[in-house]
């Protein structure tokens, strides 16, 4: 009777045309995809959907290991090339076969100035066909991490770009949308059958996909409908209108949990929150200490981090839905250790004998940059970090914006003491390094998010060779000096490490993805 | 009455220039687009490489004659958000929001109008209490809440308490979205569909509420006023039933007021429609606006405003036009004061 009734229910919000016995699984989410051309728009939502249609060479599992995607392997075969073997037989949506020019094709356009994923890969300098299954790509000097870089790089069909004159990623200077804004083919387990951007996005089983043996039961059908209001999104689920939320808000999980026939993964995400001080300035622009910089000394930075007590922000901002970190970077990324990832001891005396040691026993005033709609619970985060600083004397005048405009404002060093948060797209401690921790170089285009002005040539030196060295085992000990080197001198007072929880009906069996990204071949549907 | 007319039009463009230029004055303060546009990744000199290519970085007089000259051929720009043009996105946008409306504003009439009757007719009766304690709750309550209210008690809760009053299972709302809808002439309705129809009830409800409520009390003010006039007690002393004097004496003379305030109050529904269209996940005009807001998609957000002024600089001037249509003093007094304003 119940069953009946869900179907039933199913079958009025779904397309009447839908075969009886196809399995449909709906899923929603806060935002929908900006566009369907998988090299215009790097960001979450976007790659999400994207990856149903089109593949990369290498995939990632549900436990972010690189898996043979449309390359089966991938090997270097001199110091600046790596030799990638393309599965046979793999044919397009449209019949037509996947081939080597559509690998090169595609890293191309990837390449072009209106691609949004240019930087993950401009240390190639070409990529060459060999033959029809074999892709030679040439960098500008040893590039160990390339792999991981293809994780992120879709495949298009050259033929079928070239045929609706889409062969460059949309720009914002074009007159018109682009054929590939609302369409997509490639090879994945999906086609679009329907595309209404904002309102709903069906898409349906491949029929020519490749990897039908190994992955026999992913639902026939995809509906995705964005719900932006958390509530909203929250009670689709309840009442059985969706079957699958990616992001429920973290006060609602309790209840979702106790509702009969819900069900929640959660895991750590690859995305880790810290504080950053303006450490490089000579004098604080937001600050009442005037001719020197407080930050600059490591016994002040030292004070902030042992002051806050991040079990409490834990437990009582984010619901237990975080995990306290010592390290800029979270489990799952290629560097990352237990060990490292201590924090010091919650210690409010310390904090305060270090703070006299700094000669600053009465602490100072200083403005904390906030954003209110980026990271889980941001701002109550920084209003528990501003109470909690006032115990050693540091009073927080606490901006909370936009991250239209608090991202801007950091961009432009226009603060002295900010929130922000990291992911790790390749999964590479190189990643961090580069962007976070190495000397700010426009001309270099290094430590582009280096906000803060710290410098250390030491660090600069090690993120610079952990790019190019290709000894596994001597790359490896770069990336763990370098960890030492980044907890010893402390330029950022690290967080915690935010959890992600995917609800759904138990009728889904669905692995949880850190990067949070979902991909639904690996999902089952009863 | 030619006059007339003319110095109104100059005013409705003053109007809709002071809108256009307020809206881009305040979009100095909703922040930077570019940061949505580009991925962390991109340097500083790419961003500052886009801001220039999409002109932000004119002084704010330069990007708004940019925006005028472009609006006046109907050019409007592209979403920074979806990179497709602004005026195809709220065309398509615009079904949604305006079925939505109609239908709040017709369930604020046919609600609002014989509840504002029987409350005058039968004043101090509990029925009227009721009613009238309703009404309060419609006044006072934000949209955002009934909208949620309704989500909960028909949507979430519905699948116990519904069988268990003898519904079947399926009677409950959806929560969200607008059902199956069919195109009929580029225009996406959901008015054909069972699911549509279905998925309308409850936003529709939530919208309306507010306006039921204003057009049930100003009903009732009316009708109290009108029975008291000496034209009732003249009825009455002919004799005439009660049906009679009430409505075809009373209520018609009501009606005026209600159905002039009903006209501006479109304008005011298609503005209220945001909240409600973000509750239910409506894919109207509103929604776009606030996805546009947060994404500092400027062209969008520019659009969506002058449109809006548009409409209500349109119907103020079309009600201003029925009063002097209608009401025939208003013309003798222009006519005996020799001016056109108003």
């Amino acid at each position: 009777m119940l069953i009946a009734r869900m179907a039933a229910l199913a079958a009025a919000a779904l397309c009447v045309t839908t075969a009886v016995e196809a399995k449909t699984l709906r899923w929603a989410s806060q935002g929908d995809a900006l566009t369907l051309d998988p090299h215009s728009q790097n960001e979450g939502p976007t790659t999400a959907m994207n990856l149903h249609v089109y593949e990369p060479l290498i995939g990632r599992d549900p436990k972010l290991a690189k898996v043979p995607t449309l390359a089966l392997s991938w090997k270097p075969v001199a110091p600046d090339t790596w030799e990638f073997k393309l599965r046979p037989d793999v044919k397009f949506s449209d019949g037509t076969p996947f081939t080597a020019e559509d690998v090169a094709f595609s890293y191309t356009r990837a390449l072009a100035p209106t691609s949004d994923f240019r930087s993950y890969i401009s240390s190639i300098k070409e990529v060459k066909a060999i033959d029809p299954l074999t892709v030679h790509i040439v960098t500008n000097g040893p590039n160990p991490i390339l792999p991981d870089y293809a994780t992120s790089i879709l495949i298009m069909s050259k033929a079928w770009s070239e045929k609706h004159n889409v062969t460059k990623p949309q720009s914002y200077k074009d007159k018109e949308e682009t054929f590939a804004v609302r369409n997509a083919m490639g090879t994945g387990p999906y086609v679009v059958k329907q595309r209404d951007p904002d309102v709903r996005t069906v898409l349906t089983k491949n029929p020519t996909y490749w990897g039908a043996k190994e992955f026999p039961d992913y639902p026939d059908e995809l509906v995705y409908t964005p719900i932006k209001e958390p509530a909203t999104r929250v009670a689709a689920l309840i009442s059985g209108q969706v079957d699958f939320v990616l992001d429920a808000p973290l006060q609602d999980i309790a209840r979702i949990r106790q509702t009969p026939g819900l069900k929640t993964e959660e895991t750590a995400q690859v995305r880790s929150i810290f504080l950053g001080v303006d450490m490089g300035s000579a004098e604080l622009k937001y600050s009442d200490v005037k001719g020197k910089n407080p930050f600059a000394d490591k016994r002040v930075r030292q004070a902030m981090y042992q002051a806050i007590d991040i079990e409490a922000i834990k437990s009582k901002v984010m619901r237990n839905y975080s995990s306290p970190a010592g390290l800029v970077t979270s489990p799952g990324v290629h560097g990352y250790t237990k060990e490292l990832d201590k924090r010091l001891k919650y210690d409010v005396a310390a904090a305060k004998k270090l703070m006299a040691e700094a000669g600053y026993p009465n602490g100072f005033t200083v403005t904390l940059d906030c954003s209110n709609d980026r990271y889980n619970n941001d701002e109550q985060i920084c209003q528990a970090v501003t109470g909690m600083l006032a115990q050693i004397g540091i009073k927080v005048d606490l901006q909370s914006r936009s991250k239209t405009l608090h991202f801007p404002k950091v961009q432009k060093k226009d603060s002295s003491f900010f929130l922000v948060g990291w992911g790790v797209p390749t999964l590479d401690s190189h990643y961090v390094f580069t962007f976070l921790y190495q000397t700010n170089d426009a001309a270099k285009k290094v430590g582009s998010w280096n906000f803060i002005g710290y410098s250390n040539p030491k660090m600069d030196e090690l993120t610079d060779a952990m790019l190019k060295e290709v000894d596994q085992a001597k790359r490896d000990q770069m990336i763990a000096d370098a960890w030492k080197i980044a907890v010893e001198d402390m330029p950022y007072l690290p967080l915690h490490h935010q959890v992600i929880v995917w609800a759904m009906s138990d009728k889904v069996t669905m692995p949880i993805f850190a990067n949070d990204s979902p991909n639904f071949k690996y999902a089952k549907i009863k | 009455m030619l006059s007339f007319v003319v110095s109104r039009l100059l005013q409705s463009v003053a109007v809709m220039l002071a809108v256009a230029f307020l809206c881009f004055v305040l979009f100095n303060f909703v922040g930077d687009p570019v940061s949505n546009m580009v991925g962390q990744e991109a340097t500083a000199a790419e961003r500052a490489e886009m801001r220039h290519e999409l002109g932000l970085e004119d002084a704010v007089p330069v990007q708004f004659a940019r925006f005028l000259g472009n609006a006046v051929r109907g050019n409007f720009g592209k979403s920074y958000r979806l990179a497709r043009p602004v005026s195809d996105l709220i065309v398509e946008r615009m079904p949604a929001t305006l079925e939505l409306v109609a239908a709040a504003a017709l369930l604020a009439l046919a609600m609002g109008l014989p509840l504002g009757v029987l409350t005058a007719l039968r004043r101090n009766t509990p029925d009227s209490t009721v009613v009238m304690t309703f009404s309060l709750a419609g006044v006072a309550m934000p949209t955002f809440v009934i909208g949620i209210l309704l989500i909960y008690v028909f949507s979430v809760e519905c699948k116990s308490w519904a069988p268990a009053i003898g519904l079947a299972g399926d009677w409950c709302f959806p929560s969200f979205g607008r059902g199956e809808t069919v195109n009929v002439g580029g225009w996406s309705t959901g008015l054909l569909t069972a699911s549509g129809l279905k998925a309308l009830v409850l936003p529709a409800f939530t919208l309306s509420l507010f306006q039921m409520t204003l057009v049930l009390r100003l009903v009732r003010s009316q009708m109290l006023e009108v029975l008291r006039t000496d034209y009732i007690k003249f009825a009455r002393a002919r004799g005439l039933t009660n049906r009679a004097v009430h409505f075809r004496h009373a209520l018609k003379n009501t009606l005026l007021p209600v159905i002039t305030v009903i006209g501006i109050q479109v304008g005011g529904l298609i503005a209220f429609s945001i909240i409600t269209e973000t509750v239910f996940q409506w894919p109207g005009m509103g929604q776009l606006f606030i996805q546009s807001v947060q994404f500092a998609d400027i062209p969008v957000m520019a659009a969506y405003l002058v449109m809006v002024s548009l409409i209500f600089v349109s119907i103020n001037f079309l009600v201003d036009l029925l009063y002097v249509t209608i009401d025939p003093r208003l013309r003798v007094d222009r006519a005996r004061l020799g001016t056109a304003g108003g």
